[in-house]
């Protein structure tokens, strides 16, 4: 593939062919490594021919090959002749990351970190086939896709602080649970409240730099050693049959003549289908929110109960990585409507814009880059420049680089614990098995990642987390 | 390197699991597919047969057959708490322009004390390769 290197972590894929727009890669010499090694820049090039994209498709600086769009992917759709893909969006809607500060240091909690750890995974069902601890009616968890994060905090799951502090406010109110198919809502029923498995975790971290102390005040974090919380999770198995779900009816309906790989099926934004994937799609966003608000209030009563206050425990930010939503951006100089998919990808925006909560308005936005087991997380800042860049868009983590079968090959979950253990880190995990396949050494360098995102500008640097204590499910 | 025996092998792939599934012919290829799908999950060995269900699809052609078929593990996995011991009775015909399969999955529901692996989250069309000549192969990489 014919790459340009434009500036320094910035390359071009011209516009050739049946290319409707250019793609342009954000990537360092060694990430590109990667990146061409995989199929990763013939799909933003298979992206770029899609009806109605606007400026350019854009690649993220952790990309990896994906399923028809590349991880990593961002795409933006006119509204009157473009389209709307699943596979833009991901198996995992609105798989995302909360982040939560606590008044707590790392020297506070280590006594208790064991205990801290243990209570949570009692709380928290994690793993595979793993049932939450409330069973819901159907009525219920059509209440729960309809009104999102809004849903767990009127019954008593965390705050209307909260709610301000998470994309979307905690709710698309596009949804219309109405749709989604009796398949997708019998796989979400047992699943509300759980962390499920593979890459997905809840780690206690501590702040270990702070490379802009005035945005990272602005945020809740004060100091070094400070106590913080991350997780990371999606809309677990409802999340993954709207997907299939709408697939299926994309193919069935529109077809895949004429597309260059099955898995970018689409559909008109303005068709009826198009129209309801976005409205089951929506609904699965919200089932992501109230699912990791639920997590965030078990969390708080654990540490209230183990460490006597959950006092100062408030949610940094919550971002989604998989999502397609109506935005607002400048294209060709004028303003418009236009539908952003978002694969693998976190939205990154300046200060400003209408979208951010008021407490970072000022500022812009808090991006959380979640690294890999045992690996440095980041907070990063949105940019007004990421607009023009790539929509508002930055990387969303490290990205695989190895099969779980070679993983698994290469590392035993034991010796991955104790490796873990050395560096001071506590793990608990429902499976050895799953822990070997985890081990970071299977994922990219998230450090990395993050630089180039800085260097671009797409996402500043604003601090480094490191886990103390890590649950994997 | 894995048992070819099992009627399944897995490949390098940079992010995924990939893999191949053998048989005398499509039907076996497919419940091997199963097999190797449920390999990423748990060990179907320590499962038993308790219980069993019904499995009816009707699709297209083969691809969005074979994806709906893994996807009927999934399905029973998150809904119920399914694990899958066996394929049973497992036929696939051809009628008109749709292909019909139907089956029986034996297993038994998640209980405490079973090692459970990894996530898979969906199955997908990427790579993917229906071979019916001779013996059959089917090869599918599934999203983790």
């Amino acid at each position: 593939m014919d790459l340009k290197k434009i500036g320094p972590y910035t390359y071009e894929i011209a516009q050739h062919g049946d290319m409707k727009v250019p793609a342009v890669i954000y990537s360092s010499q060694n990430l590109l490594e990667g990146v061409r090694r995989d199929m990763t820049l013939k799909q933003a090039r298979n992206v770029a021919c899609l009806p109605g994209i606007q400026r350019k498709a854009y690649v993220m600086p952790d990309a990896h090959q994906g399923y028809g769009f590349p991880i990593g992917g961002v795409a933006a759709f006119d509204l009157e002749d473009g389209i709307i893909s699943p596979g833009g969006v991901g198996y995992d809607i609105n798989c995302g990351v909360r982040l939560l500060r606590t008044e707590y240091s790392a020297e506070d909690v280590k006594p208790k970190l064991r205990q801290l750890l243990a209570a949570i995974c009692r709380e928290v069902p994690a793993g595979v086939g793993k049932a939450g601890v409330i069973r819901l009616s159907k009525r219920i968890l059509q209440d729960v896709c309809a009104k999102g994060a809004e849903w767990a905090v009127e019954n008593g799951y965390g705050t209307k602080t909260d709610l301000e502090r998470t994309e979307e406010y905690g709710r698309m109110s596009s949804a219309d649970p109405a749709v989604l198919s009796p398949r997708a809502i019998e796989r979400g029923i047992p699943q509300l409240g759980t962390l499920g498995a593979g890459n997905h975790f809840l780690e206690i971290q501590k702040v270990d730099e702070i490379y802009d102390p005035e945005t990272a005040r602005i945020f809740g974090l004060q100091a070094k050693g400070q106590i913080v919380v991350m997780i990371h999770c999606g809309s677990r198995g409802l999340g993954h049959q709207v997907a299939s779900d709408y697939i299926r009816a994309m193919e069935n309906k529109v077809g895949t003549g004429g597309l260059p790989d099955r898995e970018l099926v689409n559909a008109p934004i303005r068709s009826a289908l198009g129209q309801e994937y976005y409205k089951a799609m929506s609904a699965a966003v919200n089932f992501a929110f109230a699912n990791r608000q639920m997590i965030v209030h078990w969390v708080r009563e654990v540490f209230a109960r183990v460490l006597g206050s959950a006092e100062g425990m408030d949610q940094v930010y919550d971002v989604c990585h998989n999502v397609a939503k109506f935005e607002r951006h400048a294209i060709h100089g004028q303003e418009k409507k236009v539908c952003i998919h978002r694969k693998g990808a976190t939205r990154s925006f300046g200060m400003g814009r209408a979208e951010i909560p008021e407490v970072y308005r000022d500022k812009g936005q808090p991006v959380i880059i979640p690294g890999s087991m045992g690996t440095a997380s980041y907070i990063l800042l949105g940019t007004e420049a990421a607009e023009q860049l790539s929509f508002g868009s930055t990387a969303h983590g490290a990205g695989r680089v190895m099969s779980r079968h070679e993983a698994r090959r290469r590392f035993r979950g034991e010796q991955v614990k104790q490796d873990l253990a050395g560096k001071g880190i506590e793990l608990q995990a429902t499976s050895w098995r799953g822990v070997s396949e985890e081990a970071s050494q299977a994922y990219k360098d998230v450090d990395e990642v993050v630089r180039v995102s800085h260097e671009v500008g797409i996402g500043r640097l604003v601090a480094r987390v490191v886990p103390v204590g890590v649950i994997k499910g | 390197m894995p048992k070819i025996s099992q009627g399944f092998k897995f490949f390098a792939h940079p992010a995924d699991a990939k893999f191949q599934a053998y048989g005398g012919n499509l039907e076996e290829a497919f419940q091997n597919a199963a097999y190797a799908l449920v390999s990423l999950m748990w060990d179907r060995d320590r499962v038993r047969p308790e219980m069993s269900y019904p499995v009816a699809l009707e699709a297209r052609d083969l691809k969005q057959l074979l994806v709906s078929f893994l996807e009927e593990v999934l399905y029973l996995l998150d809904s119920r708490g399914f694990l899958l011991h066996s394929v049973d009775e497992l036929t696939i015909v051809k009628e008109g322009h749709r292909f019909l399969l139907r089956s029986r999955f034996g297993g038994d529901r998640c209980a405490e004390g079973l090692e459970t692996f990894g996530e898979v989250k969906a199955i997908t069309y990427h790579e993917m390769v229906i071979e019916t000549d001779g013996r059959a192969m089917v090869q599918v990489v599934v999203d983790v």
